[in-house]
């Protein structure tokens, strides 16, 4: 490693970055004439493209793209809204969540081709900076996040679970499958599960989503 | 992912005939298999989408049964005036598990298909004979909380993941298929899924390209339905021990277990004991289990959840 300009020896973060890429840039060609005296072919499978057309926040698109892509993918990589998080890509987590023709899905865990003629509404499409839905601004007001990563996902699902107890389906705390639900912390809670908040502002948001649901929290 | 080719099937019968394309697969809800796909552990080279093949219905039969769409999604079978008010056991499975969101998009055949969550399972870098046949079970000898402790085999002790399945199980759900060549069969649940042995890859007694049509329920039992889940958080989490129970007035009764075998477990040559009390009945249900030391508890699980159920219905 070279010295510093200024003659201290000590190693800046900056070339000790540098340096690695350096050595991994070696280490990569190394591999690759390694590779070519093995006379073995390549196992390169060829990218599948399909088309797909659906609606975005009440606008069409039609996307012609790799088969693979997850609708959350096709939102933040293709269309660049980037409201939608990518969390743990697995379905854990929550961060993804959108709605496809009014009810909330991970969109991690569906593939963009399945969306044909769906009309998907994203964070974007909730709300705006200058017209916020009741739900974004009851978050603002109540401090229903921190890092704000988790943050689309959580409006999105509060959003839909709202409908989802006014529409009279029962969740696995409902103490009568047969009677009507109302909204409660605890039916709240229970339907959030699948909403991970690591800076555990899950009381704020609760209160919160009583707001919007005219309960006291 | 591996890469793959993607085409949508209108019927049910066109998806079994293209089903014969090799590498293929159906794609339903997804929720699992893409999961599977993302770490490779499933690799098809070709989707044929059913989403839309009319199977989404829940129809009355002329019995007083129901006949469930392969195709109905976990919420809206969960949400159902008639399951709720007659099968209030299948209501009740499918709240207890997974989220909103996957509820809204699993599907009633992808959840009684659904892959075990065995830690092992999902590591591609350690042995699985789930995975890859003949390569060992790291389970075993490892981390086994989870883990079945009947039914298992010294190749697997994967659990089976379905809360719905156990309710299929006690109410006695048959499950009906199409095959490529167009003929139908039925298969009652009670010999759909199979044991590991020494072929934990071989889940079920589907043939090849067979495709899930409708889960038919039988007429109305009547009696209680409850259906307990013991798992390590209150919400979102697969069983540690789950079971599901239809009770009658004259203390007879049907039930499942969910969380400690590789199928949901019912032995109704058992259930005559269900009178005698939960301690009888348990070692009849769990007779010839094969624990490890890490998950020997659900045993004592098992029965005092049973204990709890059959003393808050005597109530």
């Amino acid at each position: 490693m070279m010295e510093n300009e200024n003659g201290s020896g000590a190693i800046t973060r900056r070339e000790m970055l540098a340096g690695t890429a350096i050595a991994v840039t070696a280490l990569a060609m190394t591999k690759v004439t390694g590779l070519e005296a093995v006379p073995s072919a390549p196992t390169v499978t060829p990218v599948e493209s399909e088309g797909v057309s659906f609606s975005v926040n009440g606008k069409a698109v039609k996307l012609e793209m790799d088969t693979r892509t997850t609708l959350l993918d096709a939102l933040r990589e293709h269309l660049h809204l980037t409201g939608t998080k990518k969390g743990c890509d697995h379905g854990q987590c929550g961060a993804c969540t959108v709605l496809v023709n009014g009810r909330r899905i991970n969109s991690c865990l569906s593939l963009a081709l399945q969306h044909q003629d769906d009309s998907i509404t994203t964070i974007e499409g909730i709300g705006t900076p200058e017209n916020l839905h009741p739900m974004q601004s009851a978050f603002i007001k109540h401090d229903g996040f921190q890092c704000g990563y988790c943050t689309p996902g959580q409006i999105c699902s509060a959003v839909a679970v709202l409908e989802e107890i006014k529409a009279g389906m029962p969740s696995h705390v409902s103490a009568e499958l047969k009677a009507p639900v109302a909204f409660s912390n605890a039916e709240f809670r229970e339907r959030m599960s699948g909403n991970i908040c690591r800076c555990g502002a899950y009381s704020n948001i609760a209160e919160a989503a009583a707001e919007v649901a005219g309960v006291q929290g | 992912m591996k890469s793959f080719t993607y085409e949508r099937a209108e019927t049910p019968a066109q998806a079994a005939a293209a089903a014969s394309k090799p590498g293929a697969k159906f794609l339903a809800g997804g929720t699992n298999l893409l999961d599977l796909m993302k770490l490779q552990i499933e690799t098809p080279t070709h989707l044929i989408d059913i989403g839309r093949i009319g199977l989404d219905k829940i129809e009355s039969m002329s019995n007083g049964g129901l006949r469930i769409g392969a195709l109905v999604r976990n919420t809206d079978l969960a949400a159902d005036p008639h399951v709720r008010a007659d099968y209030g056991i299948l209501s009740r499975a499918l709240l207890a598990g997974a989220s909103g969101q996957l509820r809204n998009k699993a599907t009633t055949a992808g959840n009684l298909l659904q892959r075990t969550r065995c830690p092992y399972f999902y590591d591609t870098n350690q042995p699985c004979n789930k995975r890859s046949p003949g390569s060992g079970c790291s389970a075993i000898a490892g981390f086994s909380r989870q883990l079945a402790v009947i039914g298992g085999s010294d190749a697997c002790i994967a659990t089976h993941p379905s809360d719905m399945a156990v309710a299929m199980m006690a109410l006695d759900a048959v499950i009906e298929t199409v095959k490529p060549d167009g003929k139908t069969r039925l298969i009652p649940i009670s010999e759909f899924y199979l044991l590991p042995g020494k072929t934990p890859h071989l889940e079920t007694n589907l043939e090849k390209n067979e495709l899930i049509t409708f889960v038919v329920l039988p007429a109305p039992v009547g009696g209680t339905h409850v259906y307990h889940k013991v798992r390590d958080r209150a919400s979102y989490a697969f069983a540690l021990v789950s079971v599901g129970a239809i009770l009658f007035k004259d203390g007879s009764g049907k039930i499942a277990l969910g969380g400690v075998a590789p199928k949901p477990w019912r032995k109704p040559s058992a259930e005559k004991f269900i009178q005698s009390g939960a301690k009888g009945f348990t070692a009849k249900l769990l007779e010839g289990a094969r624990p490890t030391n890490e998950n020997a508890f659900k045993l004592t699980l098992v029965q005092r959840t049973i204990e709890g159920i059959l003393t808050e219905n005597r109530s």
